[in-house]
């Protein structure tokens, strides 16, 4: 091990251009991957803020006894798949709709608007199946009125978001296969500038694991380093464009650290291939 | 310990470069494989470190047949065997010391060992102080010397030595040649390829002689078609 880390240092120092190119190369693969990720996690977290807005309303009756309606706001808090639920009665409806509809704020009376029961879902339970059997099951109320929910939004809002995570898992595999490619055909020049060396390990009787020893260390030494210069220029790029276009979100600590290690991971897997294509050839 | 038997190699542009090769060398022995340009010396050294494999026949060393051996195998071979080439093959970026350290280095000596074997080594090869040059320091025959170092390392049976004076003047030549007959008479068996027919003669060794790919005379059997 402490020669491998020995060679693959000494590799480093000996052609430093070469390394600098590799790391860049790297990096500005994982750049590109980086804004990519950074639009995918900003539509990601646009879809959810909208998602959140999925909310069921159930009407009462009017004339419903306050401990009927009360079991009802009961059993919906029970849910699994309830967030939230609360009741809003006749008068805070009519306030809420003079708040939200200010231009039709004189034509409203009280006697009007029923009370309701308006329900938040969980993650993961705002799609229209889901919203459907919430919807039915409070349907099954002999005292509610009726259970609005604006499906075909929710179908759209659905179908949006599916599209959005098919492309993005395409789009994503393409850009990460293409920063691959790049990253083994980099790494390859660096094992091609050390087919002498190889060489002569191979004749002293080194194996085939050994020789990989240093390549590996190198390739995960690059791929850590490129992944932090991507995630720096990503950072660039999110505080221009958060300053001159649009408020957008970063990655939190954890997509951070993921991508250094994704960069690791692909310097590894580069050299991997590289070094052992190098092998099978001779 | 190491025999052809029946071998043949055929590349696949070049066509047939060895055919029905048969012979033996044995513990101790010093072979010149002789042989105009293109004869197939060099291929059939490479048989013997398992660096190419017959297309028919075997190659047997040290007991095992190469072409049983997996890529492991091979480098277990290869550390009983020493191998110099014309062009030295040494590390332009290391010292004469480094290059032969390198080579117990990979094999996983002891650490501890190292430094005093490569010391032996140098001395061995006449070069005991020369240890912290650089190849592009050292003149041909110098070089030589460090490959010569390097491919003992690891107390070879057999050194094979492929052209190791095509690049050397007479006197250079003949200090290598001398050094190679001091370890094979130590007990290392050499096999050594040349154009040097001078040397040949001069030397009084087995000599195998290659044409077109095949044994043309072998001196051990006396007779054309080789042991």
């Amino acid at each position: 091990m402490r020669l491998a880390l020995r060679e693959a240092l000494r590799s480093l120092l000996s052609a430093p251009l070469l390394g600098a190119l590799s790391v860049t190369t790297i990096a500005f693969s994982l750049f590109a991957f980086g804004l990519f990720g950074l639009v995918a996690v900003n539509i990601r977290e646009t879809l959810r803020t909208v998602e959140e807005r999925v909310e069921l309303r159930a009407f009462i009756v009017d004339g419903t006894p306050i401990e009927a309606t009360s079991a009802l706001l009961g059993d919906a808090q029970a849910f699994p798949e309830v967030l939230s639920a609360t009741l809003v009665t006749p008068a805070e409806a009519l306030e809420r709709a003079r708040r939200e509809l200010q231009e039709f704020a004189d034509v409203f009376e009280s006697a009007m608007l029923p009370a309701s029961i308006d329900v938040h879902l969980r993650e993961g339970f705002r799609d229209p199946a889901s919203v459907r059997v919430v919807a039915e099951r409070l349907a099954t109320y002999s005292f509610v009125d009726d259970v609005r929910y604006g499906e075909e939004w929710v179908e759209k809002l659905y179908r949006l978001r599916t599209i959005a995570g098919v492309a993005g898992t395409t789009l994503g595999t393409t850009f990460a296969v293409v920063a691959m490619i790049i990253i083994g055909a980099t790494i390859r020049m660096t094992v091609l500038a050390r087919a002498r060396e190889i060489e002569i390990m191979r004749l002293v009787g080194a194996t085939d694991s050994f020789i990989r020893g240093p390549f590996l260390i190198e390739g995960f030494v690059k791929g850590v380093l490129g992944g932090v210069v991507a995630l720096l220029l990503t950072f660039v790029a999110h505080q221009v464009l958060t300053r001159w276009l649009l408020s957008a979100a970063f990655f939190d600590a954890r997509l951070s650290l993921l991508g250094i290690a994704g960069g690791a991971l692909l310097g590894l897997i580069g050299s991997a291939a590289a070094v052992g294509r190098h092998l099978r050839e001779r | 310990m190491i025999r052809f038997a029946h071998v043949h190699k055929e590349f696949p542009r070049t066509g047939a470069a060895l055919t029905d090769v048969n012979f033996q060398v044995g513990k101790g022995e010093f072979v010149f494989l002789t042989g105009p340009s293109g004869a197939g010396k060099s291929t059939i050294l490479k048989m013997v470190y398992a660096a190419e494999l017959p297309t028919q026949g075997q190659v047997w060393v040290a007991g095992q047949s190469t072409a049983s051996l997996r890529r492991s195998g091979v480098a277990t071979l290869r550390r009983k065997l020493g191998v110099v080439f014309q062009d030295f093959q040494l590390l332009e970026d290391r010292t004469a010391e480094a290059n032969i350290g390198f080579a117990l280095e990979v094999t996983s000596a002891p650490p501890d060992t190292i430094g005093p074997k490569v010391a032996r080594l140098l001395a061995q090869v006449g070069l005991p102080s020369k240890g912290t040059a650089l190849p592009g320091e050292l003149s041909g025959g110098e070089q030589q010397r460090v490959a010569i170092a390097r491919a003992l390392a690891n107390d070879p049976m057999v050194l094979i030595a492929d052209e190791p004076t095509g690049n050397l003047d007479d006197r250079a030549t003949r200090g290598v040649f001398q050094l190679l007959r001091d370890i094979n008479a130590a007990g290392t068996a050499v096999i050594m390829a040349t154009h040097d027919l001078d040397l040949v003669r001069r030397a009084e060794c087995r000599t195998i002689e290659i044409n077109r790919g095949q044994v043309v005379f072998d001196s051990a059997a006396g007779a054309t078609g080789g042991a």
